[in-house]
Order: C-alpha cells, then structure tokens, then sequence
C-alpha cells in the first residue's frame, strides 16, 4: 500500500524541552559529543489507491489542520517507497 | 433568570465535576455536554474544564478540537456566546484557533502543582467582570504543558489590545511568555487560562474563594445583558 510521510518538527525558535532531556540523558550515558536533541513526531499515512497530486493535497491538508499546529510545529510531507 | 452553563466532558476530562460544582455554587444551573453532542441544549455560556482529553494524544487539545461539541461550540462563540477553557481547555481553545498562541511543555520539564498567585489584567470580559484590574487572586495550578508560547507580532499584539487576562506574580510555573497565564479573543467572550478557579471556590477544598468570582461574573453578566 502506498504510504506517505508526514514529518513534524518543533520550530526552531520553539524551546524543546523533550529534546533537551534527552540530550542531557545522551550525556549521562556518555554520548559526550551531542550538542543539541530535537524530537519531533512521524506520521505514516497509508492511501487507497494512487498517491497522485491530489492525495499528496488531501496529505498536505491533513497536516496543516491536525498531524501539526503550525502556530509551533513545521512539517514535511512526502511519499516513502 | 437563572442562567444555565454548559460544561463539557471529552474522553479524559477530569475537572469536569469540580467546573460544574463552581457553577452549581455560584448560583447558576450547571448542564452537562457530551463531546458527541451537536446541540449546546440552548445554554448560556460553555466551560471547558481541565484534564487529558484524548489523552492528550497528538498534542494536548489536539483531537478534542474536532470533536462534534466543539464544531457547535466555536460556532456560538462566533456569536458571541462566553467560553472558559481552563487549563486543558485553554490548550483546547487555542487548538481551536478561537485564541491566539499554543501551550508547550513547561520549561522546566516538571508537572507543576501548586497554589498560584495570578493579577487580574483584565475586567471587561464576562468571565472576569466581578473582578478589578490590578487585583490578586490565589488559584491552584496544575499542569505539564502549560508554557504560553506566540511568537512575538502576537504577543504584541496581546498586550497592544489588552487581551491578557491574567498574569502569573510571585513566580512564573512554567515558562510562559511575559508571564501569561489567561487571554482573551478579540470579542472577549472567550477567555482561556491555565490556573484552575474551579478548584478555588470552597473554604473546605481550596486554597481561597477567589475563583468564584469567574463563575459569578458570568452569571451576572447574563443577568445584565
């Protein structure tokens, strides 16, 4: 089934505390080289049928209203396989 | 005229009690709304209470946001009907876009727990017209993603049209931007906040009464509109 990807991220003026603690856990393992974490989210959007121009649209509009909330986050979208 | 105030219950909902007990308290008739609900039952003002609704999948807020309650919710408040979202609500409202800005994860990465001083900024609202500008009331606040982050045309812009409602003093919990704790919509009768009034409106259970006076401005504001 063809599958597309959404990729969320914090943007970068946004503080990501989550990231922070895991860079600092990262040190505490001894991953001394680690200057900076950012977590963000993956979205695995299976379609049915073509993932023409259209279904990457319909994707596109998903994200901007729910997988992402653009007042924080930035998103990719595109298509894996 | 006894006003009725709407509280609604999501999936993960758990100060929807304590919402409906302040407004049983403060004399007016709570009426229960489910998040499948399509009609508001001709209420008078809605509460969003706090709690993980969804819980707190995808973002706080998040899925709530479409639920069939809030497409009937964010259409009265076009009309002007009054909204409270407190706490997770607050987190709903601004999913909503019916308030300007997102609630990140504290800066400090802790849940917060505590009894909050907050200095009301605004008494023009119907949520806060019982209270003065300048006065200080003590609330608990709870929460993990409370940091009140927009970026910083926004901000402005809150400050330029008086839209903060109140601010955190004596101490921010939780990172939010120029210590906001509560905004208003460009109407004003939308109104969110992270502290919880619901939690302040007994003797026995609270660290003050002074939440009340939200539920009673409401109520008055309904008496005199």
């Amino acid at each position: 089934m063809p599958r597309v990807v959404v990729d969320v991220m914090p943007k970068p003026e946004i503080l990501d505390p989550q990231g922070q603690a895991i860079q600092k856990a990262l040190g505490r393992m001894g991953f001394d080289a680690v200057s900076g974490v950012r977590q963000g989210k993956r979205f695995e959007v299976e379609i049915e049928g073509e993932v023409d121009a259209a279904a990457l649209a319909k994707v596109e509009q998903m994200a901007e209203t729910l997988l992402a909330n653009t007042v924080i986050e930035e998103f990719v979208v595109r298509v894996e396989g | 005229m006894t006003g009725r105030i709407g509280v609604v219950t999501f999936p993960g909902s758990l100060d929807d009690g304590d919402a409906a007990r302040a407004v049983r308290i403060a004399g007016a008739e709570p009426v229960r709304l489910w998040h499948r609900d399509t009609d508001l039952q001709g209420v008078d003002a809605v509460v969003l209470p706090g709690g993980f609704s969804y819980g707190d999948y995808l973002r706080c807020g998040a899925i709530a946001r479409f639920s069939p309650v809030m497409s009937a919710i964010i259409a009265g408040a076009g009309q002007g009907l009054p909204v409270l979202g407190i706490c997770n609500g607050f987190q709903v409202l601004c999913e909503s876009h019916l308030l300007p800005g997102a609630l990140i994860r504290n800066d400090h990465r802790h849940f917060v727990c505590r009894d909050q001083w907050l200095r009301v900024e605004n008494d023009q609202t119907p949520w806060t017209q019982d209270l003065r500008v300048g006065q200080e009331i003590l609330v608990p606040v709870k929460n993990g993603e409370g940091g009140f982050i927009a970026d910083a045309g926004t901000l402005q812009m809150l400050e330029d049209e008086n839209r903060v409602v109140f601010r955190y003093v004596r101490g921010n919990p939780n990172g939010s931007r120029a210590d906001i704790a509560g905004i208003r919509n460009e109407r004003g009768n939308v109104v969110g906040l992270m502290p919880h009034p619901e939690h302040a409106v007994e003797d026995l259970t609270g660290p003050s009464i002074d939440g009340l006076a939200l539920f009673t401005s409401v109520l008055n504001s309904l008496v005199n509109a």
